[in-house]
C-alpha cells in the first residue's frame, strides 16, 4: 500500500498528492480526498497558530493510519498535517484513502479525521484581525464522543 | 528525567522544557502532576481542573500509567488538531 504522512509547515496541494497516488494504477476503484480548512466563521481571526509535538505527532498519525490500514482494505493512505501560523482559507490537514470500493474509503477518511482531532498532538491559538490573542482553541466534548462510534 | 510543556500548559508553567531529579517514589503520571503541584503554586495552577493530558516517551499515557524508565514525559492541554 502506498503511504504518505508527513507533518509540514508549507501548504500542500491536495489534487496533486491524489494524483500521485492514483497516477499508473488500475487496481483504485475509489479515492475519497478530505482537506480541513482554516475557517474563519465571522470575520475576526488573523491567524491560527498551531502548535505540535515534534516527533509524537508522526508517531501517532503513523499509529491512527495503522489502526485504519488494519480495518480497510486499502490500497493508498495519505496524511499530511500543518503546523505554524495559518491564515484563513488555507489547507491545515488532508486525509486522502483510496480502495477498491467507496465504502472503505469513505470511512477510513471519517475515521482518520475523527481520530487525528482528539489523538494527534496538535493544538490551535487564536490570533485575532484586532491584534489581540484569541486565546486557544478548547477541544469540543463532541469531538471525543465522535470515537465511540469507531469502537468495534 | 525530561519533562515537556505544550500549548495553554507550557503558557502556564512558562517553560517548554526542563530536566527535573524526581523522588524514587513517585510510581505514575498522577504522582508527579501532584508532586509538580506541590512544589510550585505555578504547577498547581497549570495542572488545577484536572484537564491535563500525558504522554511518556511520545505515547499517550493515562493517569495511571508507570513513569519507570520514562525519558520523556509531556504535559498538555486535550488535543485540538485536525
Amino acid at each position: 500500500m502506498l503511504k504518505t504522512i508527513r507533518v509540514q509547515d508549507s501548504p500542500f496541494d491536495a489534487a496533486a498528492e491524489a494524483e500521485a497516488m492514483s497516477k499508473g494504477r488500475t487496481e483504485i476503484g475509489a479515492l475519497v480526498s478530505f482537506v480541513g480548512l482554516c475557517r474563519d466563521e465571522a470575520g475576526t481571526l488573523a491567524t491560527l497558530e498551531l502548535e505540535h509535538y515534534p516527533g509524537m505527532a508522526e508517531t501517532e498519525l503513523e499509529r491512527i493510519a495503522g489502526e485504519a490500514e488494519a480495518r480497510w482494505p486499502l490500497l493508498g493512505l495519505t496524511v499530511i498535517h500543518r503546523f505554524g501560523k495559518i491564515r484563513p482559507g488555507e489547507p491545515i490537514v488532508l486525509v486522502i484513502c483510496a480502495s477498491s470500493h467507496r465504502q472503505a474509503a469513505f470511512s477510513a477518511a471519517e475515521f482518520l479525521m475523527d481520530f487525528l482531532k482528539s489523538r494527534a498532538p496538535f493544538w490551535k491559538k487564536e490570533h485575532r484581525a484586532d491584534g489581540t490573542q484569541g486565546g486557544w482553541v478548547e477541544a469540543k466534548d463532541a469531538d471525543e464522543a465522535a470515537l465511540d462510534r469507531w469502537k468495534a | 528525567m525530561k519533562l515537556v510543556y505544550f500549548a495553554s500548559l507550557r503558557e502556564r508553567i512558562g517553560l517548554s522544557e526542563e530536566d527535573r531529579e524526581l523522588p524514587a517514589d513517585l510510581r505514575s503520571v498522577a504522582d508527579l502532576i501532584g508532586w509538580l503541584s506541590a512544589q510550585d503554586e505555578v504547577y498547581a495552577y497549570a495542572f488545577s481542573g484536572g484537564f491535563a493530558r500525558a504522554a511518556i516517551d511520545r505515547k499517550h499515557a493515562k493517569p495511571e500509567a508507570s513513569i519507570a524508565g520514562a525519558r520523556e514525559i509531556a504535559f498538555f492541554p486535550p488535543m485540538t488538531g485536525g
